[in-house]
């Protein structure tokens, strides 16, 4: 035990020695979560709308002016012909082309309807979506109106809707959670991945090899000092949502401490199971960053929520560890959900952790053999 | 012994900060002779050598090497010289074959030239059988007698050696010390550092260096009559004691 | 130039001698783009629904009817209790509950119709408004039915209504895997020769092997060069196989030159590599690199507009991502590839490439030192 104790020191002041590496460790995490925060949003603002107004009335002039009021569409030109819209789409800068088929205002007293043909570039169909979802929006409001100037106003049914968990429709509170976990799982991955390959390149291994201590005793050890570094990083980066992002913590701290402990751990395990099994540290740090990265992104549930995907992704990503803890860590911090709603997560995050570690041990073994 | 100079150096002092890794370095070293650059660990002569092969450039004073100025023209000096570093710097997920390939297409060896001499290189030193293999899994004497040949590979006037016969075991060190000879015959001037002081005996001049300073350069034989000392160990002894001088 | 020659012969020598990373340079874009692509997707399919119905009246039966018939939702519980409802949404099993009070049925149609209560689960706050425009198009067929006289007792005068058409140019059935294929294939080949590269002129530096190169007559660029050349050859061939899949598997379309996209992949890789090679040649370790590496990719990454849009930043952002390359490339990739985009409509992307590349190589070779 006081052997194992002394390998955990070694193992801190070899990190914490190295005022680089501290600075970066720490400094990294918080700064990216304030970075994307801000940044990663979905958001419309501003985009570019063309006008072609085959009518040129007052109606269709006060249609014009709600949706470039709205602060969601700019617009950037008024078109004449129909040609010009392939034309304008083209050079990027107009995203959707609002026509107004001729004899607006009269078709709609007279006939009870009007055409209006939102035609948008669909090569960015995250973007479009959102904004053809604006822009029927408002023209529904603006149906509204006219309803209302109808007598027919008090027949139609209301609805009043309450958004849940998230009542001002804050983006962040998708997004950091997502953040949090993809950043804490590369970190975690990346930093423990390169250790033991290091020792392999630098030539210390043989000196792993020879020393008393047993393998499970080693890879706790190396472990033992970044566990340290990431839980603080993640304190960090915790009271920075806060304060920066406002990203409330609406269940038990306790339970997302310990919940982010477990994913840190889990993390890290993945880490040296990756550096045991890699010979080089090229090899490590591309099974760890390139082999985690994109799958995190875009399986987890970080951006593309994952009831929405084919059949079958559900498998693909149930294999990913960061998955479980999103739905933990939204439901501990902003749904305010108690461990009964996470305990199966929890659970098999616990597994993921063991089957690492163990597969770590058993592959650091044969190493020694 | 006197040729014409390959390698002057004036007031050459190289600082670290307020920390002077080089005080005041006068010598001269000429055509032909194997020139040992002697002193204990952290001396500062390794610093010396880094400045000499134009890797590092002095804080001031001036050096000539090889008939050029080593911080005003340092490429043109590489050109003319060779260097095999005290840290095996040869690639080791490279053959021998390949490494040898690869610097002699660096320093424009034609094709036929490199592969005539790659097998005379191979051959002389009955590398034969390990041309095909990973330098990682070579020997360590094996490594650094292939990092000297390549360091000869495209003839240099200079060739410069940092520590060369470390780690490796006497029979494999006096091998390694009939290369140099044979080298310095073929008129290829060699300044080899060195902290094994019997190694001193094998020049034709020798420095020694302490804590920055050059302390004593002369001949062996020399410098042995000059201290009263049976080997240059003692001489060394005798000259770095602090209080002895 | 035969001294470029040899290096880059070298370079190659080494990367594929490495048997895992000489397949997984290949094999990890390929199994990466074949699994990833089609797993993204914003169409929202299926918002689950949980009905509380205290009417129980052909009236409200038809507007859960309407939403039933919706490909939109699907409604998985109808309860009378409240709490089990929260409870649905607490486990993440429904998204969205529609209470119906129980006067509904007999004020529909009169002077003062009943407020229907939404509860929307809005952690998403994107989806959560589109599930609340989808309902309200689900409610406003239901009102369209009212006036028209379906429900209730009087026919009215019919209600001037805007009717509006969407339409999708480019990609008339929004697609995403269209858009998102080149993003993540530009995302992958980035990060493999940022690492590669990188990790390669670090790991000279730290065996010491750089040394006896820095004592050769090797000139800086030609070092640089060899260094940049393979990965710049690798991250080509990579991107070709990538859009070859693309075509294959997911019937990519490619409106514009090749050459064109040819050429802008170049010089995004050459800024790519240019940027990855100026660090490696501030670090020291590794490992060092690795974390500047990593911070500088997923700034680079997550900021290159394939995730959330580049114009949904905000502006301060947006002009911090003036010197990301992903997001020129990624730009003139779905221009090129979709919209059959010409030189002159991608001509302000391929000059801030180029620009960019320029910077950064020139930035690497200058501080790349053979004498200290």
């Amino acid at each position: 035990m006081k052997r194992f104790f002394g390998f955990v020191k070694k193992e801190f002041l070899h990190i914490f020695r190295d005022p680089r590496t501290l600075v970066i460790l720490f400094g990294i995490p918080a700064a990216q979560i304030l970075l994307f925060g801000f940044v990663v949003s979905m958001d419309v603002k501003d985009a570019g709308v063309a006008i072609l107004d085959l009518s040129r009335d007052e109606t269709t002039q006060k249609i014009s002016d709600k949706i470039c009021s709205s602060g969601f569409f700019k617009k950037t030109q008024d078109l004449l012909t129909y040609d010009d819209i392939e034309r304008v789409l083209r050079k990027n800068r107009t995203k959707a082309v609002f026509v107004f088929e001729n004899d607006f205002g009269n078709r709609l007293i007279s006939e009870g309807k009007a055409n209006l043909i939102i035609i948008a570039d669909g090569s960015e169909p995250n973007t479009t979506t959102l904004i053809t979802n604006y822009a029927t929006a408002i023209i529904a409001d603006f149906n509204r109106e006219l309803a209302g100037t109808a007598a027919t106003q008090n027949l139609l049914v209301q609805s009043e809707v309450r958004m849940f968990y998230n009542p001002s429709l804050e983006g962040h509170f998708m997004f950091i959670p997502g953040i949090i976990t993809l950043i804490m799982v590369l970190i975690c991955a990346l930093m423990t991945s390169i250790t033991i390959t290091r020792e392999k390149e630098v030539g210390t291994m043989e000196v792993l090899l020879v020393s008393p201590l047993k393998p499970v005793q080693i890879i706790l050890g190396k472990v033992a000092p970044y566990f340290l570094l990431s839980f603080i990083d993640i304190v960090v980066i915790l009271i920075l949502s806060f304060l920066v992002f406002d990203l409330p913590v609406k269940g038990s701290l306790l339970l997302l401490l310990a919940e982010c402990m477990l994913y840190i751990l889990m993390s890290l395990s993945l880490g040296i199971l990756i550096s045991i099994v890699s010979k080089t540290m090229q090899q490590a740090i591309f099974a760890s960053f390139i082999g985690l990265m994109l799958p995190t992104i875009l399986l987890s549930g970080f951006i593309f929520p994952i009831e929405n995907m084919p059949v079958g992704y559900d498998w693909f990503s149930a294999l990913l560890p960061p998955r479980y803890f999103i739905v933990i860590i939204k439901n501990i911090m902003i749904k305010g959900t108690g461990f009964l709603y996470v305990w199966k997560e929890t659970l098999i995050l616990i597994i993921f952790t063991l089957v690492f570690l163990g597969v770590g041990i058993k592959k650091f073994k044969i190493r020694l053999q | 012994m006197t040729g014409h100079t390959v390698i002057s150096v004036r007031n050459l002092m190289k600082k670290f900060g307020s920390f002077v890794a080089n005080d005041n370095l006068n010598f001269e070293v000429y055509q032909g002779e194997i020139f040992g650059f002697l002193g204990a660990n952290g001396a500062g002569k390794t610093t010396a050598v880094r400045i000499l092969t134009g890797l590092s450039e002095p804080t001031s004073g001036e050096v000539i090497v090889a008939g050029f100025n080593a911080k005003k023209q340092p490429e043109q000096v590489k050109r003319n010289i060779g260097y095999m570093c005290q840290k095996f710097s040869l690639y080791e997920d490279l053959t021998m074959k390949e490494n040898i390939t690869l610097y002699g297409g660096i320093y424009g060896l034609k094709k036929r030239l490199i592969r005539e001499r790659t097998d005379l290189l191979l051959d002389r030193l009955n590398f034969r059988e390990y041309a095909d293999r990973l330098i990682s899994a070579l020997p360590l004497g094996l490594r650094q007698k292939l990092a000297f040949s390549v360091a000869l590979l495209h003839d240099p006037k200079i060739v410069f050696l940092d520590e060369p016969t470390g780690g490796v075991d006497p029979i494999t060190r006096r091998q390694f010390w009939e290369l140099i000879y044979e080298a310095a015959g073929r008129g290829i001037t060699v300044f080899v550092t060195t902290h094994y002081m019997d190694e001193a005996e094998y020049c034709d001049r020798i420095s020694i260096m302490s804590e920055g300073k050059i302390v004593a350069i002369d001949t062996p034989a020399n410098l042995k009559q000059q201290y009263h000392a049976r080997s240059v160990e003692e001489v060394f002894v005798k000259i770095a004691r602090p209080g002895n001088n | 130039m035969r001294t470029v020659f040899y290096l880059i012969r070298k370079e190659f020598i080494q990367i594929f001698r490495d048997k895992v990373i000489g397949k997984a340079i290949f094999g990890v874009p390929v199994v990466q783009l074949l699994l990833l692509v089609p797993a993204v997707t914003f169409e929202i399919k299926n918002i689950d629904v949980c009905i509380i119905d205290r009417d129980l009246t052909t009236e409200s039966r038809g507007l859960v009817n309407r939403l039933e018939g919706s490909t939109f939702f699907r409604v998985i519980r109808s309860t009378s209790s409240e709490e089990e409802a929260n409870n649905l949404m607490h486990s993440g099993k429904c998204d969205l509950v529609l209470q119906i009070p129980s006067d509904f049925g007999k004020e529909t149609g009169t002077w003062h119709p009943s407020r229907l209560m939404v509860s929307v689960n809005a952690i998403n706050a994107s989806t959560a408004q589109l599930s609340w425009a989808y309902l309200n198009g689900v409610i406003r067929e239901y009102n369209t039915d009212i006036i028209t006289g379906n429900i209730g007792g009087q026919p009215f005068n019919p209600v001037p209504q805007i009717q509006v058409t969407n339409r999708y140019w480019y990609n008339e059935l929004l697609n995403y895997k269209y858009f998102m294929l080149p993003g993540i294939l530009a995302i992958l080949v980035t990060a493999i020769g940022f690492l590669l590269a990188g990790l390669n002129l670090v790991k000279e530096k730290e065996t010491g092997t750089i040394e006896q190169i820095n004592v050769t007559p090797v000139k800086r660029y030609q070092f640089i060069a060899a260094k940049m050349i393979p990965f710049l050859i690798i991250g080509l061939i990579d991107l070709a196989i990538g859009l070859l899949l693309g075509k294959l598997f997911f019937n990519i379309p490619f409106e514009g030159s090749a050459g064109l996209l040819f050429l802008a992949s170049t010089i995004f890789l050459v800024g790519i590599l240019g940027f990855a090679l100026l660090i490696s040649t501030i670090s020291s370790t590794q490992q060092q690199f690795m974390f500047v590496a990593f911070f500088c990719m997923v700034i680079f990454i997550l900021m290159s507009g394939i995730f959330t849009p580049f114009d949904s930043m905000p502006v301060w952002a947006q002009k911090i991502d003036m010197i990301n390359p992903v997001v020129y490339l990624i730009r003139i990739n779905r221009m090129v590839m979709l919209k059959g985009s010409a030189f002159a409509d991608v001509s302000r992307e391929m000059y801030a490439l180029a620009a960019l590349s320029v910077v950064f190589t020139a930035l690497a070779v200058n501080r790349y030192r053979k004498t200290a």
